[in-house]
């Protein structure tokens, strides 16, 4: 029954905004505009990441002294770095592994959103407001903070940075789901549910969790980019990743010494590359939540 | 205007004092468990090299010395006994008192947060302004764009490309530290002028989400009846702007600005490393890869009572200014 409430608001979508806003055609080519822009460089982001490494056989690694920080060229688009690798190779690499903890992480956050949301709004009562609290407790410490003292009471590595954007982005989604299960479950078809006997199990995973999972899924989406923003700061102060497994964030820390030499590019480069990213997905994200909820207004999150 | 309700005041002060002790006694009780779940071994860090050729005994000796051979528990509990009579443990990666730590540096952090979100507050209230005035004119499009470019690049990248062209291109503004080198002591024109460029990036930082917010609520508030009415009145389109659409467009905001203090801490953990300024958020990451654990916990926990008092301030804002909500009901 959640699926029809989707595909109403999936056929509204599209068309109510521009009645309601009266901006006309302006309006709905911006939008569409928009959308093809993000979705464009959200499949060249994935594909570069997936399809570069197997089809482009050199060796990110592979240094080559003779050649080390040339200026952006033809043979180089981005320059090389101080030990002479190809810095646009580096930055697809990096990109790589920084949408991969950035995925993982988000998808992990997410997870654990949506279970202790989704208890916490089924459930009610005592349990409801002590995981609420223990929400607020943990929602009290800056994020990076937190992230910062996991990484260093466990060692830099993927799977502490993993663990530690994962357990600082999940109360966002949390609320997230709490308040839609709330709303949820007041509708009739919750009631007809349980008074047709369904177990409290049942409700929750045939009836409720369908209808958060759009919202679910956003908050995931928008949170990928956090997740990778949140990684490179951490390998930036040098608690992420370690040099092999290089993000977008160690290549930045890596150029510190090349720019205070004067050359931009080994720093210019990796952060457009998380920029990029970040913009295309917040602006699908936007389409996407303006599709389930057609009346809000949709502006950019990030 | 009318005097403030401080009996309202003090004891919305009050009750929040009251919740925040369970919620600092929850985190520092979080970070010594995760410390004891911790594979980081104290001893070891506090012998160092020393800890391979030494002996069982000695090692033994060592960690009940250290007292890191009871429950974190115990441990737990006699550090928050010492932190209430006003000790803290000793810091080893700063070599001195962690208070002596703090007192010292935090100053200094919150001097270049303060100017930080000074600036960043009337900037992003001007640019907003700006903005929601013409919905759709290209001024409102290029700081839209802008916004959206800045909140998505990372601040440390933006502090890096600074130096870059403030102090190496351009010369004009030293790119680090708080006096020059060889200096003795701080002087007012040095830390001036050392100031300008972490100050500027933290703001930077911080300033798009405060140009969204205003614009987003000036444009609300240009559309809603009380402008209309104005403009009916032909009150000059001045008038009409700052008296009545900033006024009420503001309003979302200013009660927001307390709780923007965990991004303001996150910015600074960068602006600070980046540009070695001698606050407490670089010693934080100086603590944290050292992992120097009773300098680390005590700065959590300060962290952590900053944002609690942010979001105390954010209600104050909020039941201030807006005359529709009690304090006493928050």
């Amino acid at each position: 029954m959640a699926d029809t409430t989707v595909e109403k608001a999936d056929t509204a979508g599209p068309a109510a905004p521009t009645a309601w806003r009266g901006h006309g055609t302006a309006r709905r080519s911006t939008h569409t505009l928009r959308l093809r822009t993000s979705a464009a460089l959200v499949g060249v982001t994935v594909l570069a990441v997936l399809l570069v490494p197997p089809l482009v056989q050199l060796d990110q690694q592979a240094v080559d002294l003779a050649a080390k920080l040339r200026p952006p060229s033809w043979a180089h688009p981005f320059g090389t770095d101080d030990v002479g690798r190809d810095l646009l190779l580096r930055c697809v690499y990096g990109l790589r592994v920084s949408l991969l903890v950035g995925v993982v992480a988000a998808l992990t956050a997410t997870v654990i959103g949506t279970a202790v949301g989704a208890t916490a709004g089924a459930l009610g009562g005592r349990v409801d407001r002590v995981v609420m609290r223990l929400v607020d407790t943990v929602a009290s410490v800056p994020h990076l903070l937190l992230g910062i003292f996991i990484v260093a009471m466990f060692r830099p590595g993927v799977w502490p940075v993993v663990v530690s954007v994962a357990l600082t982005h999940w109360l966002s989604t949390a609320r997230i789901v709490r308040a839609e299960v709330l709303s949820l479950r007041s509708r009739p078809y919750i009631d007809a549910a349980v008074s047709g006997g369904a177990s409290r199990w049942r409700v929750a995973v045939r009836h409720l969790l369908p209808g958060v999972l759009p919202q679910a899924g956003l908050a995931a989406v928008l949170m990928i980019p956090h997740a990778m923003w949140h990684e490179s700061a951490l390998s930036f102060l040098g608690l992420g990743l370690p040099t092999h497994t290089a993000s977008l964030g160690t290549l930045i820390q890596g150029a510190r010494g090349s720019l205070l030499a004067g050359q931009w590019w080994p720093t210019l480069f990796p952060g457009l590359f998380l920029i990029i990213p970040t913009l295309a997905i917040a602006g699908l994200a936007g389409v996407w939540r303006e599709r389930i909820n057609p009346r809000r207004r949709s502006e950019l999150m990030l | 205007m009318t005097s403030l309700p401080w009996g309202a005041m003090a004891r919305l002060t009050a009750r929040r004092a009251l919740l925040a002790v369970p919620v600092l006694l929850a985190v520092t009780f979080g970070a010594f468990a995760l410390a004891a779940a911790s594979p980081f071994d104290p001893v070891k860090a506090y012998a160092g090299t020393a800890a391979l050729g030494a002996d069982r005994e000695t090692l033994d000796r060592l960690r009940e010395n250290l007292g890191v051979d009871r429950p974190f528990t115990a441990r737990w509990w006699e550090w928050l006994t010492s932190a209430v009579g006003g000790d803290l443990g000793h810091s080893s990666v700063m070599r001195q008192p962690v208070t002596e730590v703090i007192g010292e540096r935090l100053v200094w952090s919150v001097l270049l947060c303060a100017v930080a979100f000074a600036v960043a507050v009337l900037l992003g209230t001007v640019l907003g302004v700006l903005a929601a005035r013409r919905p759709g004119s290209p001024l409102d499009r290029a700081v839209t764009s802008l916004s959206y470019a800045l909140e998505a690049a990372p601040v440390f990248w933006i502090a890096l490309l600074a130096v870059w062209l403030f102090a190496l291109e351009l010369d004009v503004l030293p790119a680090g530290g708080l006096t020059d080198t060889g200096s003795e002591h701080v002087t007012a024109g040095q830390l001036l002028s050392h100031l300008v460029l972490p100050a500027g990036v933290l703001a930077v930082s911080q300033l798009p989400w405060f140009t969204l917010y205003v614009r987003q609520g000036v444009g609300d508030a240009l559309a809603e009846d009380p402008v209309r009415g104005a403009r009916a009145r032909g009150l000059s389109e001045r008038t009409v702007l700052l008296g009545h659409a900033l006024r009420s467009g503001l309003l979302p905001v200013l009660t927001l600005i307390g709780s923007r203090v965990p991004e303001l801490i996150t910015g600074a953990l960068l602006v600070e490393t980046v540009f070695s300024w001698p606050g407490i958020a670089a010693a934080t990451v100086e603590a944290a890869t050292a992992v120097d654990f009773p300098l680390l916990a005590a700065l959590t926990t300060l962290a952590t009572a900053a944002v609690l008092a942010g979001n105390l301030l954010a209600d104050l804002l909020y039941g201030l200014t807006d005359p529709r909500v009690k304090l006493s009901e928050m």
